[in-house]
């Protein structure tokens, strides 16, 4: 029979076990403290796109399939140009014909299905358009989801694909809430846009950077407070896509409007 | 401990540890966990390098710069000095070994990507002047009539 004073003292050391969190127990290891420190890259790398800059040529999706050997006429690409025109009477309507891999050469929107939308230069509100290219989330679904790990993110924030390892279960290309990942054609691996990885760290521009000739894309460190990108997005009004899926996403945008998706 | 009860178990216990042993072995060494755990952490390790050693494919207008010096210094003087010269010559790759020559994009629809006329508000595309394809001699290249290195010397 359990007496009062043994029923308190065990109510007292249950509630105490309880409330404990078990990293009280872990004995701290300075070495891994020193590791985590030392291990912080000085570099994540964002990009920027200028909405109001943009023309629309394509020049940048073009640039990116050639220099990516991304198959240039198969129905795939690593970036894309989209555009909005927003009528007067409250509609929205946006194309991005084959990608904008040879610009918008006319006025008519492409409704695929549906045939072609021409919309009078006077009906317009407002119309722009909007590059698109992978986010290089700091929380990536698509690493998330890969189910034998052969994505992954690097220090510097670009999330990358082992062609020898994907095995093509498509887990990611359903998670990318931004729909920047896709099938390649030839190697049946999943694709997505490296941040031209291998031309940034020779210290190059990316493709679409260097091919744009209006300056609407950018690439930047953002941990280096005196990078021209950092200093935009830091001092500047720039918004990110789809920021309620709680991906952080790392490509920013100036003269966003609420009608992009 | 004999009983075929348990014989099952040691079936079991073997196929574990057969199992154990071909991930060891077929595991890269270099695939692993990093402090992001099992949600965000995957890397490999070997595929950096593969990616970090990609051909790059556009040299960038300052690598034409030397030979091409002519039509470099007449371009930087135009307009179209924003344009880099691969946008319209292809990349260079290793040009002049490889291609020994680049394709030149002489269409129409080149120039058009930039001036076919979209007065759109709130968009670059506004500032480039317009031109219509329908009315403005359609079916003859542009670089018949207008120099694309400068647009302004006049018709040739």
């Amino acid at each position: 029979m359990i007496n009062r004073r043994d029923f308190l003292k065990n109510t007292v050391k249950g509630i105490v076990g309880v409330t404990l969190p078990l990293a009280a127990f872990e004995i701290i290891d300075p070495k891994k403290l020193f590791a985590d420190k030392s291990d912080k890259a000085d570099v994540r790398y964002v990009f920027l796109v200028d909405t109001l800059k943009c023309v629309g040529c394509g020049m940048c999706v073009r640039a990116c399939k050639l220099e990516n050997d991304v198959p240039y006429d198969a129905k795939v690409t690593r970036t894309w140009v989209e555009r909005y025109v927003l009528t007067k009477d409250g509609k929205v309507w946006s194309d991005s014909p084959k990608g904008a891999r040879d610009g918008f050469t006319t006025s008519k929107i492409d409704l695929n299905a549906d045939g072609f939308k021409d919309i009078k230069n006077e009906d317009i509100e407002k119309a722009f358009f909007v590059p698109k290219l992978c986010n290089q989330c700091e929380n990536p679904p698509c690493v998330q989801v890969c189910p034998v790990g052969a994505t992954y993110q690097m220090p510097n924030g670009i999330v990358l694909v082992d062609r020898t390892w994907c095995i093509g279960c498509g887990y990611c290309i359903m998670a990318c809430p931004y729909g920047v990942r896709f099938f390649h054609p030839v190697y049946h691996t999943a694709e997505k846009c490296t941040f031209c990885y291998h031309r940034i760290s020779k210290g190059l521009k990316t493709a679409c950077v260097q091919a744009c000739p209006f300056g609407a894309r950018q690439l930047g460190n953002i941990k280096d407070p005196n990078d021209p990108v950092t200093k935009v997005i830091m001092t500047e009004r720039v918004g990110v896509l789809k920021a309620e899926y709680g991906t952080k996403p790392q490509v920013y945008y100036i003269g966003l409007s609420k009608e992009v998706e | 401990m004999k009983s075929h009860v348990l014989r099952p178990l040691w079936v079991f216990l073997g196929l574990v540890v057969i199992i154990l042993v071909v991930r060891l072995f077929y595991v890269p060494g270099d695939f692993g966990i990093w402090e992001r755990g099992y949600m965000y952490g995957w890397h490999r390790k070997g595929s950096e390098e593969f990616w970090k050693n990609y051909k790059v494919k556009y040299r960038g207008s300052e690598y034409c710069k030397d030979c091409h010096s002519e039509n470099y210094s007449k371009l930087m003087q135009s307009p179209h000095a924003i344009i880099p010269c691969e946008d319209c010559h292809s990349p260079a790759i290793d040009h002049p070994e490889n291609p020994p020559k680049l394709e030149i994009n002489k269409s129409r629809d080149l120039c058009l990507r930039c001036h076919y006329p979209l007065p759109y508000p709130t968009s670059g595309r506004a500032n480039i002047p317009p031109v219509d394809p329908d009315k403005h001699n359609p079916g003859i290249e542009c670089v018949m009539c207008h120099n694309p290195h400068n647009p302004l010397e006049g018709l040739k």
